[in-house]
């Protein structure tokens, strides 16, 4: 949850927030006071609100379906997670299966599901359904055995409503609500109750990072938070509620971020200040003697663990930033001469360090990295500064620090911005990446023109179809991306496997290789056909913002339409879908020789353009290219 | 806490849970007068109160309120049981 301050006078900001006549701008309020930390109540009244508004009318925000099934009672938690998906830009439509009833509602015939259409399926199954019946006298081998047989029940459940509903799978992990009774002995005697739990947990997070299904770790959550935060028995006796109602909020918030990341509502950039935050003491005036850091003061070792943190960060993907009010040479100094900075000066890839406005800067940082004001977590140790940057960017988002450095790591980490739902090569190399993007924009400031510049990266374009292994990193494109999207139209790793595998279907997927290295697979484009038509409909196509101005979308759309006509396609279809944030595109369709159609009209603003394959002149670029065998 | 304190206390968080301002809870108020007031709601305003004033009723007390005044008068037991 964010952790700004809780709004004071919720029912007057509610009140005056359902009044506003513009849907997008009442969801948007509320998405605010959904993200300030609301109460139970709270949560209730604005769930309610939120539940006025039609579900057919008209808004910006991403719709998403989700179905919750499981053996204990839900409904109670379908508040929360409808608020907590809003602080997070979803509009959720979620429904709780009937109790008991996961089952028969994954394998019926008379599925409620196949009606409700839901993208995400959350299974919420008690571990007494799975290992309730092994007896306290198995043995190890028994164990083991009852085990697999659990878990194989459960991957065919995943697999059956994967492949007959096409949704993407979260499977709840299992909160150890069991009482010792061996105690100390509990780990040692494989069939003691926590044992089982705890043996569960294990061997479902396996099955669910190889079957590609999310994990909802409540299990690990409520070992932080303590058992008795998440269940409560008396609810467990009264209703058989396992998530207590009072741990409906913080159940939803895991959830949301699970969700958040499918949608690419998960933050991309880390924004550090300096001063009293990667150190202690401000360096203009203590100099490098004096700033606290590292071994020595337990002061000077909280801001390096803080240091620490965000290189931890930046090695699974998230770009770090620096924003500070400060004399850039002095600084320099720091990076490269204080013994204990463990941040380099090349894990940062954008510097923001003078005497302008922090807001300025923070534009400045998003639009150099190329990603979105929204995609920012802007830390500082400065109450004055935090509350300048909520005012003015109220899309950035600036934790609430605690006042003791020693706190900052884990305010940081609980407060689950980064969470995304796998990690990838792409990933890992992200960090690379970008400090390669800086040396790329020094040569092009040495270049003489464009075309020099292209020329020197000595570019190669490897590309061929979706492949199963290629799904993942696809999907997660798709979803994250938002400029260069012309349909923003998001899937799930199952939809897209589905569609790629679909022979009627094309789908293309590019990395993109230069001399200072691989970008990675940066674009992907998905075309729906069938055999008897000459035409295809180009449903998306997306390209990471990485790789803009490389000409990477001339040689894509070359490659496309050969490929499209080996295949005896004609034409090529398309919609553009404008949103906020896809701007950048605006007339893509047009340059690449697209001709506008004027009889359709998709919908809000929506374009639509056909390309016929027979009169296209391909377009001279600096890429080469290798087709993947 | 007075009778009376509890009262208004209860009163508010029930107004902000149904969102409407004409409820006022007496001690011989049933669930079955105040629209809105269904069993999902109930337990909702039972864990609210519990989390406000830091107690926790009986299963058995939960099941067996009928009026307002049952359920102030289990709260004022909690709450003096553990000043003791």
């Amino acid at each position: 949850m964010d952790s700004r301050e809780r709004a004071r006078d919720f029912r007057g900001e509610l009140a005056a927030a359902a009044a506003l006549p513009d849907v997008d701008a009442r969801l948007a309020r509320f998405a605010y006071l959904a993200a300030s930390n609301p109460g139970m109540i709270e949560t209730i009244q604005l769930d309610k609100a939120l539940r006025a508004i039609p579900a057919d009318a008209p808004n910006s925000f991403t719709t998403v379906r989700v179905v919750l099934a499981g053996s204990p009672t839900l409904d109670h938690l379908l508040p929360a997670i409808r608020v907590a998906a809003l602080s997070r830009g979803l509009v959720a439509h979620v429904t709780a299966g009937r109790y008991g009833q996961y089952r028969q509602e994954i394998l019926g015939a008379e599925s409620p599901l196949g009606r409700l259409a839901p993208n995400t399926l959350v299974l919420s199954i008690g571990s007494g359904e799975l290992v309730g019946g092994v007896p306290l006298s198995a043995t190890r081998a028994e164990v083991d055995d009852a085990m697999r047989r659990s878990v194989q029940e459960l991957r065919e459940l995943w697999q059956v409503a994967r492949e007959r509903f096409g949704v993407g799978v979260v499977q709840q992990s299992f909160l150890d609500t069991t009482q010792p009774l061996f105690g100390n002995q509990e780990r040692l005697v494989p069939a003691a109750p926590a044992r089982l739990v705890s043996r569960l947990n294990d061997a479902v997070a396996d099955a669910a990072a190889s079957d590609g299904v999310l994990l909802l770790d409540v299990a690990t959550a409520s070992a932080r938070d303590g058992i008795d935060a998440w269940f409560d028995v008396r609810h467990w006796l009264q209703g058989k509620m396992e998530i207590a109602p009072a741990a409906a909020g913080r159940y939803a918030e895991l959830l949301a971020r699970l969700l958040g990341a499918q949608y690419g509502k998960s933050k991309k950039c880390l924004v550090l200040d300096l001063d009293n935050t990667l150190w202690g003491g401000v360096i203009g005036d203590d100099g490098l003697g004096g700033i606290k850091l590292g071994e020595g003061s337990a002061v000077g070792e909280a801001h390096l663990a803080l240091q620490k943190y965000a290189k931890q960060l930046k090695e699974r993907g998230v770009i770090l930033a620096v924003c500070s009010k400060n004399e850039p040479a002095i600084v320099e100094e720091v990076f490269s001469s204080h013994p204990e900075m463990h941040l380099r000066r090349s894990d940062i890839a954008a510097f923001a360090v003078n005497w302008r406005d922090k807001a300025e800067n923070l534009r400045e940082i998003a639009s150099r990295l190329n990603v979105g004001l929204d995609s920012l977590v802007f830390v500082d140790d400065n109450a004055v500064e935090r509350a300048r940057i909520r005012e003015s960017l109220p899309m950035v988002v600036v934790p609430e620090l605690p006042d003791d450095p020693a706190s900052y790591v884990s305010a940081l980490a609980r407060a689950g911005y980064f969470e995304t739902t796998a990690f990838t090569e792409e990933d890992r190399q992200r960090a690379e990446q970008y400090a390669a993007n800086a040396e790329r924009d020094a040569i092009r400031e040495a270049s003489q023109s464009v075309d020099d510049f292209l020329r020197g990266l000595e570019m190669r374009v490897i590309y061929g179809p979706v492949a199963p292994v290629d799904i993942v990193r696809a999907s997660q494109l798709i979803n994250k991306t938002s400029q260069f999207n012309t349909t923003t139209r998001r899937t799930t790793d199952e939809a897209l496997s589905q569609l790629a595998a679909a022979p009627d279907n094309m789908t293309l997927q590019f990395r993109l290789v230069d001399r200072f290295g691989d970008n990675g697979l940066v674009c992907v484009m998905l075309f729906l056909g069938d055999r008897n038509s000459e035409v295809l409909e180009l449903t998306s196509w997306v390209m990471s913002c990485r790789v803009f101005g490389r000409e990477l979308e001339h040689e894509a759309l070359n490659i496309a339409v050969e490929t499209a006509r080996a295949r005896g396609v004609r034409v090529i279809e398309a919609n553009l879908v404008p949103t906020p944030k896809n701007g950048v595109i605006k007339d893509l369709f047009s340059t690449l020789g697209f001709e506008r159609v004027t009889d359709t009209a998709p919908g809000e603003g929506a374009t639509r353009w056909r390309l016929r394959l027979d009169v296209y002149v391909p377009r001279a670029t600096h890429i080469s290219r290798m087709e993947r065998q | 806490m007075t009778e009376q304190d509890l009262l208004d206390m209860f009163t508010r968080a029930l107004r902000d849970l149904l969102g409407n301002d004409s409820i006022v809870l007496r001690t011989d108020t049933t669930r079955g007068e105040v629209p809105g007031w269904d069993s999902f709601n109930y337990i909702n305003f039972i864990v609210a109160i519990e989390a406000e004033l830091g107690i926790k009723f009986r299963i058995a007390d939960v099941e067996s309120f009928a009026t307002v005044g049952d359920i102030v008068a289990g709260a004022k037991a909690l709450l003096s049981a553990r000043k003791r």
